[in-house]
């Protein structure tokens, strides 16, 4: 089976380290930065070089996903969590995110009773103001309120969806909106691009974004690229996946993408999938599996932009000018790819497979580091992104693009908001006959 | 987005915990248990010193009780966990109801940093109060930063508080020193690369990028000639000219460290890359350019006979990046709009 063929073998990465090797004995010595990378690189290639002992027959066994051990894991978070689990005590309705998206993105479905559970808690994390709070008691901030928003769309049913105060929420993010057009994270709390796309996010899928809410973003997140053509967290701060993705994906939203330099956001992307197949978050930083789904959807963003990337025209703009904010992302499922992918889809699913995957059940970051439910999670995202990355149209994606057995197939996600697209579809009907 | 890290659990007390309810100052405070419904999902099991705390954190702060227990019990909440936003703020108000030391609070945020790096409510906490103190506290500040980089040099969280520092406070002087003395340790630390970029276009004593450009560029290029296999140093150098095309194309050294470094290593993409970005930015190749071009792709079976210098290098890419193979032809497929 020709889609079970690992894109690069181990010897690839051998080649690699020898050379650098080679080349450092020529210096003082390596440095943390070095040290590090080579130490990971010898880990991720010994995961392969297994892999190429594999008969070929054999191997698509070996890059399956264990369903059921994610189920099983994802499960036992949602019914009981350790104390160790104390120190997330305000993230639960980040908790409930990742794990209910994991269930969503495996396609488990979720039944009435704890469809309920899910519903009246995240009920009791909402503010009576507006906003959702990291736990009952306490106060609403923006990127659990987006945490909660995207758990309710991904259950998709009318309890869910109508149990959001929208004019609660809008009303809060009028409140966190700052002087310079960024938003607070929460009363008095810090601004940075992440706060900017928690609200922007949110506005857009419950249709309740306007100019108020918009004005001043697009000039704050442009402030926030750097030289190296990603985006940072404030003006000046390192170019980083995470940010970089929550820049991006909000410029989409309030369609002001011409005030980013696309070109060199491209190219450090892409830059940034390394020869462990995954990508990392930073410049001479480590691979990370959560960066497959932050740096890969910026890619996936930009695929379906590339017109503007290319050339940034004074009519185009003008023409994506008169667009309703509220419709901004269900046009942008309708466009087509406008070129082929910028990254290794193949190589990347062979990271987060091999990798990232855990026999146990869950993800983790990097081998010899533990699973957790955030990278549960985001390598599940990164993991449908990069299957359905070639996909045209409604069309199942060829089995070609899936690296593994086909029984490996996600569900598709949203790549501007990551919540399951069908479930998109579902809320942003709902939120158009209801208005608020 | 959240760090996903549990900080490690460090020993909270090292007195015996005494129960609030056998706390006599607390005698008239009626506990708050959290309202998890009846069915909750992703349910904690709190210890029982996490609970009572809780609960009567919950007390007070539903009764906005601003005095010195209240202090004393954010304390105790937050490093039991520092990532609840909630008692940070209410912790603000307490402080500045009461006038409270903010020298002592100082040493008790820096405390908790340290085990808790990764943590953005610690640092935000930081800021506010940085800002209370003034101008006097910029070299403490700097001071912590450089110990917490000590230990993780590119703690983003770090180089944000000291970049938000340096332009609140001040502290300028010794920044680019700061800066050298990392690159030297790690000239692979992109985040020391960040934060000289940062000081030679934003610093106040330097006259901005203009004028730091040209000695900047002979750092760099020092900087590539050590390693080149070091993406870092790469992508500073075309960012010192950064809205400034025309001194992109006409600086005579950019071209001439790509050749040096690919005659030596034929397979540097950053070397490959930043020839490449030239020449799409509008640099007409010289007769030297062209032949090393010609001369070091010509052992390449396919793409050897394309005259298109800029084609031709994206053919070379596309062979030894084989990861971004995708991307390279991207890059190709553009040339004739912009590249």
């Amino acid at each position: 089976m020709k889609s079970s063929q690992p894109p690069f073998p181990s010897s690839h990465l051998d080649s690699t380290s020898d050379t650098d090797s080679d080349d450092h004995e020529h210096g003082p010595r390596l440095t943390v930065t070095q040290e590090d990378q080579l130490k990971v690189e010898s880990q991720v290639a010994e995961i392969y070089r297994c892999l190429v002992g594999i008969p070929l027959h054999r191997q698509s066994v070996a890059l399956e996903l264990w369903r059921d051990k994610h189920i099983e894991y994802l499960t036992k978070g949602l019914n009981q969590l350790g104390h160790t689990f104390q120190v997330l005590d305000a993230n639960r309705p980040w908790l409930c995110y990742w794990i209910l998206h994991s269930f969503a993105v495996l396609g488990e479905e979720v039944d009435s009773e704890l469809e309920s559970r899910v519903v009246d808690f995240l009920s009791r994390c909402q503010d009576k103001e507006g906003g959702y709070a990291g736990g009952p008691g306490q106060m609403p901030h923006l990127a659990t309120t987006y945490a909660a928003v995207n758990t309710l769309v991904n259950l998709g049913t009318q309890k869910a969806l109508s149990s959001i105060n929208r004019e609660g929420i809008y009303k809060f993010l009028l409140e966190m909106k700052d002087s310079s057009g960024a938003f607070r994270m929460h009363h008095a709390g810090e601004v940075d691009a992440r706060s900017c796309y928690c609200a922007i996010s949110v506005a857009s899928l419950l249709k309740i974004i306007d100019d108020d809410l918009v004005r001043g973003i697009g000039d704050y997140i442009a402030s926030c690229q750097t030289y190296e053509g990603g985006i940072g967290g404030e003006p000046h701060s390192e170019a980083h996946g995470g940010y970089t993705f929550c820049g991006l994906a909000s410029m989409i939203l309030i369609d002001e993408v011409e005030k980013l330099d696309m070109a060199s956001l491209i190219g450090w992307v892409a830059s940034r999938q390394g020869i462990e197949l995954g990508f990392q978050g930073r410049a001479n930083k480590l691979v990370d599996g959560c960066y497959s789904f932050w740096q890969g959807a910026a890619l996936v963003l930009a695929q379906k932009l590339l017109p503007l990337a290319e050339k940034v025209s004074e009519e185009q703009s003008s023409i994506h000018a008169i667009r309703d904010y509220s419709d901004i992302g269900i046009e942008f499922m309708r466009r087509g790819n406008q070129t082929g992918l910028l990254f290794h889809h193949l190589a990347l699913q062979q990271y987060i497979i091999l990798c990232s995957q855990i026999l146990e059940g869950g993800f983790r970051d990097k081998p010899g580091k533990f699973r957790d439910y955030y990278h549960t999670c985001y390598c599940l995202s990164g993991l449908s992104l990069c299957q359905y990355s070639m996909r045209d149209g409604d069309l199942k994606p060829s089995p070609s693009d899936i690296l593994g057995p086909y029984s490996n197939l996600l569900e598709p996600v949203h790549p501007l908001y990551n919540v399951v697209l069908d479930k998109f579809f579902l809320a942003n009907e709902f939120f158009s006959k209801n208005s608020f | 987005m959240p760090s996903s890290s549990y900080s490690s659990d460090e020993e909270v007390e090292e007195l015996p915990y005494v129960p609030f309810s056998q706390r006599p100052e607390w005698s008239d405070v009626r506990p708050v248990p959290q309202d998890d419904g009846p069915h909750p999902v992703v349910p904690i099991a709190y210890t029982e010193e996490f609970r009572d705390v809780m609960d009567y954190f919950r007390a007070v702060y539903v009764a906005r009780e601003l005095s010195p227990r209240a202090l004393c019990l954010t304390t105790e909440a937050l490093k039991r966990n520092p990532g609840n936003y909630t008692i940070w703020h209410f912790r603000r108000l307490v402080i500045e109801a009461l006038n409270s030391d903010l020298i002592e609070e100082k040493l008790f945020v820096d405390k908790l940093a340290e085990g808790n790096f990764k943590n953005y409510q610690i640092w935000h906490h930081k800021r506010w109060l940085a800002e209370k103190l003034g101008p006097e506290a910029s070299e403490d500040e700097h001071d912590f930063t450089r110990l917490m980089l000590c230990r993780d040099a590119k703690n983003y969280h770090a180089w944000s508080h000291r970049q938000w520092v340096l332009q609140k406070l001040g502290g300028w002087e010794k920044e680019l020193d700061f800066c050298n003395e990392l690159l030297k340790e790690d000239i692979f630390n992109n985040s020391a690369w960040n934060q000289r970029y940062f000081v030679i276009t934003k610093s106040p004593l330097l006259g901005g990028l203009s004028a730091m450009r040209d000695s900047e560029v002979d750092y760099t290029i020092n900087a590539i000639l050590q390693n080149p296999n070091n993406e870092s140093p790469w992508r500073y150098l075309q960012g010192l000219y950064k809205g400034t095309p025309d001194s992109f194309i006409i600086d005579e050294r950019v071209p001439r460290i790509c050749l040096q470094v690919l005659k030596e290593y034929s397979f540097c993409t950053f070397a490959w890359n930043l020839l490449l970005d030239v020449l799409c930015k509008g640099l007409k190749p010289t007769k030297e350019i062209e032949e090393a071009v010609k001369g070091l792709t010509e052992s390449d079976e396919s793409g050897s006979s394309d005259h298109n210098l800029v084609t031709r290098i994206c053919s070379a890419l596309e062979r030894m990046d084989p990861i971004r193979v995708n991307y390279w032809s991207w890059r190709k497929s553009n040339v004739s709009i912009n590249c």
